[in-house]
């Protein structure tokens, strides 16, 4: 029997900016919250609730480009340059975030410099890559193995919105993130952020489905016809209940609970995009089988991946558990 | 702005800034992350507090080096695709899985271990915290395993074949990740940041000698640094060595430029101390040379007939001053840091490593010639490979993303605007925190006494004894 080395492929670089997604969304977002918590010590709070996991948080994005670069290289080289503008503007944001978490430790002076760093930086990231995600769901032109079209292409009203939408989802994953994490005041106020950020991320959610399956006849044709239009009635479905989650723990005061449904919101919007674009890498360019690496190169790499993915899945947990629990906002890491 | 300039230059200066500054921070995190393992092990094993001071010391200036190491190579991992993206799609086959490990087997494992390593010691207690760092340590090896086997195929390429589409296909992975250089260049490249981090706490040590602030911490990492310089340095000049032999075999031309040899020499060649490389001529003018020492150096045989760039097309050269200088500068450091560790020998010999404010000087002034010796050292290896990516099968022009100008031009500018300040501020942070090493409880003590008392010289005495046993 073949086996499928190119499909076993997407499902693991699928599952690591699944990953990427969820995990630096909520980091991301404690970033984006940042200016609305104008106490000191809040702040500290927040940004110790995060300094020990982003770094990890933030590999899973390297495994995303390296591993395209690895298994689809044809993704990777007309995928990049067709995004170039929002891809330059989400390193610099990561860049200006990820030395905040260092930087602002070690200058009162400058200490609110570093703060607007990480919260502006977050922003950008978050909202290039939703501009990104927007520009590639539009679709991308190819011609003899490379991107043929302008380098302003991905700038269009969708992929705005596609921004936006990502930028107020990592919100409500850093204010239920928060909710789970802190206590007294500073939970509080985050549950307040939770129902406006959940309300506006399911009003983004819902728009920009409506407008995907009339960008590209496929989609249209996936979201409208059988079999996959019963996920049409489904996903819709389960986006409700993961809502109605997320409202009834804010209002029971479970506070792990409404990150769960958020996470669940952001898992559904992913198999939707998913369900739109398969077998379709750069839509609609290039299929996965069309940009797969060859199997030389796809089965090396799936040997290590099969042991070390597990492995790493491991000890991420444990880093987690290590730091399990409420913030103390006595316990200064620094 | 950009349109009168070729996208190529751009790309390859965008690269090359990027990639000199992400360097710079890990040559010094595998140093310093190998360097905390140790504190930690000896605290761990001799129970001495300095140890563990010192380790929550360079923990924090690890942490900021660190994380600007990181971002630093976000970027260069995607700069891959946007600026260089018909490289990307021919050598991905190759080079993408090894970074692919790179990222399963090291980065995950220091990004998974450092936020326990840095925050987690009270939680996890000394001996999983101690393992922690250890992973940390690890990583960065491991890091510097791949990404290195992936440039050393990149300098001589072999175990592939070419598909239809163009593209390199792996046949024998056993033979790309062991290609002629990487044993070489991954030696010669822990070795330089072992260096780096040593004369980094050698420097920061001889300040606060010199500052007489905490002697007990400062004397204990300045002896442990110039232990490790008067050890590595000359095993580093022997590997150097060895490394220009194997690089005399699989790149010839590379070489050639780094002599200055424009012309070959049918019966030994000469030694070119310093000169200045003239590529207009084909000729090094106001050359002071060693007759034969190339030769000799080269090939064992005083006579041994060298080949010159002559015997090259031109289009082929690289950028001949360009290597030519910055392999002098990386020599004469390495030869600087082997005059420092025998000149540390010698005082210790001689009993007076903890006072002599020469040494201390010397050591302060060399402590930033790790840096500037990696950079010279990695601009001698990827300048010489021009003009190609994949020595001798794809050049580099033919590696770029067909994008326009403006476009890397633009980004270039934000590059150098954004890195110059947020890696300023880190290093401006880096260096108020080096030079504010707590009080040692000893130097509070005897430290009113000397002040008042002018020059007594007994408690200088009990500190060296102090010191004669901690140092060993
Ligand atoms: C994965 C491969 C890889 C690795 C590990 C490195 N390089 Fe490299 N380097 C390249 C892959 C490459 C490249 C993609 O192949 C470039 C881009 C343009 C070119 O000519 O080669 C290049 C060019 C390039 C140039 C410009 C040369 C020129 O255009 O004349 C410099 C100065 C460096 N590199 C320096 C470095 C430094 C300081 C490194 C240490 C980290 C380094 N390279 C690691
Ligand atoms: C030009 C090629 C290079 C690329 C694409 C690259 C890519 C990266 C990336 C993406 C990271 C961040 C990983 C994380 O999230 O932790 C990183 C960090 C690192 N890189 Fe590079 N790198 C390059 C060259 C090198 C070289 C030549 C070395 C060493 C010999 C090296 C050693 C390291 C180490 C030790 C880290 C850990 C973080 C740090 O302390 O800096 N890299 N690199
Ligand atoms: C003094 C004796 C030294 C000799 C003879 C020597 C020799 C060489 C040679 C021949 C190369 C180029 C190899 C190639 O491109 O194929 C090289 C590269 C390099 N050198 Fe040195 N070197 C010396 C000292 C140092 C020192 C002291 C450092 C840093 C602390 C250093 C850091 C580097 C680095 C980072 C590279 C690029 C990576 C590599 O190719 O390994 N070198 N060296």
């Amino acid at each position: 029997m073949e086996i499928d080395l190119a499909f076993i492929w997407a499902a693991i670089i699928a599952f690591a900016v699944l990953a990427y997604v969820i995990l630096d969304g909520f980091d991301l977002g404690v970033g984006i919250l940042f200016p609305l918590f104008p106490d000191k010590r809040d702040k500290d709070v927040m940004m110790n609730s995060v300094a020990p996991v982003w770094d990890g948080n933030e590999t899973w994005l390297v495994l995303g480009g390296g591993g395209l670069l690895a298994v689809f290289p044809l993704a990777y080289a007309t995928i990049l340059p067709a995004l170039y503008a929002p891809i330059i503007a989400m390193l610099l944001g990561l860049i200006f975030r990820g030395v905040a978490f260092e930087y602002r430790w070690r200058s009162r002076r400058a200490e609110g410099l570093w703060n607007w760093a990480f919260t502006g930086g977050s922003a950008v990231a978050a909202f290039a890559q939703g501009v990104a995600l927007g520009a590639l769901v539009q679709g991308i032109p190819v011609e003899n193995r490379a991107y043929a079209g302008g380098w302003w292409d991905w700038l269009t009203p969708f992929s705005v919105a596609t921004g936006f939408a990502v930028l107020v989802g990592y919100a409500l994953l850093g204010a239920t993130w928060l909710v789970m994490k802190t206590t007294g005041d500073l939970a509080h106020r985050a549950r307040h952020y939770a129902y406006l950020s959940g309300v506006a991320t399911l009003l983004a959610m819902g728009s920009v489905s409506l407008w995907t399956p009339f960008l590209e006849p496929l989609y249209l044709e996936r979201w409208f016809s059988w079999p996959t239009a019963a996920f049409s009635v489904i996903v819709p479905l389960l986006v409700a209940g993961c809502f109605l989650t997320l409202v009834h723990g804010l209002r029971t005061l479970h506070d792990t609970r409404p990150f769960i449904a958020s996470l669940g919101l952001f898992v559904l919007g992913y198999a939707g995009i998913g369900i739109s674009f398969y077998p379709y890498i750069v839509p609609t360019s290039v299929t996965i089988w069309d940009a797969a690496a060859p199997d030389e190169s796809l089965a090396f790499l799936l040997v290590g991946a099969a042991v070390l993915v597990p492995l790493i899945l491991a000890y991420t947990t444990y880093a987690y558990w290590v730091f399990r629990g409420k913030v103390d906002p006595e316990e200064g890491y620094h | 702005m950009f349109e009168n300039l070729d996208a190529l230059v751009l790309a390859r200066f965008q690269f090359a800034f990027t990639v000199s500054f992400h360097i710079i921070f890990p040559a010094f995190s595998i140093g310093l992350a190998s360097y905390l393992a140790v504190l930690q092990g000896l605290w761990l094993w001799t129970k001495k507090e300095v140890y563990i001071e010192l380790f929550d010391f360079w923990k924090t200036i690890f942490a900021l080096a660190f994380g600007m190491g990181v971002v630093s190579g976000i970027v260069m991992s995607y700069q891959f695709g946007t600026n260089w993206s018909v490289f990307s799609d021919k050598a991905g086959p190759v080079i993408g899985p090894l970074m692919g490990y790179e990222v399963l087997s090291a980065f995950f494992l220091e990004a998974g271990f450092l936020g326990v390593m840095l925050f987690g010691r009270h939680r996890v207690g000394p001996r999983l915290h101690f393992f922690a760092t250890l992973m940390v340590a690890f990583g960065t090896l491991m890091s510097a395993t791949w990404i290195l086997a992936v440039n050393s195929w990149m300098q001589t390429p072999q175990g592939f074949g070419m598909n239809e589409a163009g593209q390199f296909v792996p046949e024998d992975w056993w033979a790309i990740i062991f290609n002629p250089s990487f044993p070489y260049r991954l030696v010669h490249m822990v070795l330089a940041a072992y260096l780096t981090t040593a004369l980094v706490v050698g420097a920061v040590g001889a300040l606060h000698l010199l500052r007489h602030t905490s002697p007990l911490r400062a004397g204990t990492m300045f002896s442990m640094a110039m232990w490790m310089l008067t050890i590595v340095a000359p095993l580093q000049i022997l590997a150097g060595d060895m490394h220009g032999l194997n690089t005399l075999e699989h790149q010839p031309t590379k070489v050639m430029a780094m002599e200055g040899h424009y012309e070959s020499h049918p019966d030994g060649g000469p030694l070119i101390l310093f000169g200045i490389p003239n590529p207009d001529e084909n000729r090094v003018d106001y050359a002071i040379e060693i007759p034969k020492l190339s030769s000799l150096i080269l090939k064992h045989d005083l006579n041994a007939p060298l080949p010159g760039l002559d015997t090259v097309p031109e289009e082929l050269h690289p950028p001949v001053p360009i290597v030519f200088w910055s392999f002098r500068i990386m020599i004469l450091l390495g030869f600087s840091m082997l005059g420092l560790g025998l000149w540390s020998l010698w005082c210790r010999r001689r009993g007076t490593f903890y006072q002599s404010d020469g040494l201390h000087r010397a050591a302060l002034v060399m402590g930033p010639a790790g840096f500037i010796a990696v950079l010279a050292g990695w601009v001698t290896t990827e300048v010489g490979r021009q003009p190609f990516t994949v020595y001798g099968h794809l050049l580099t022009a033919d590696s770029v993303s067909p994008i326009s100008a403006p476009a890397v031009g633009s980004s270039l500018v934000a590059f150098i605007i954004v890195y110059f300040l947020v890696f300023g501020a880190g290093t401006f942070y880096i260096l108020r925190l080096i030079s504010r090493l707590p009080r040692d409880p000893l130097g509070d003590l005897d430290e009113g006494p000397i002040r008042t008392a002018g020059i007594t010289p007994a408690p200088h005495l009990a500190r060296k004894q102090e010191y004669d046993h901690h140092g060993n």
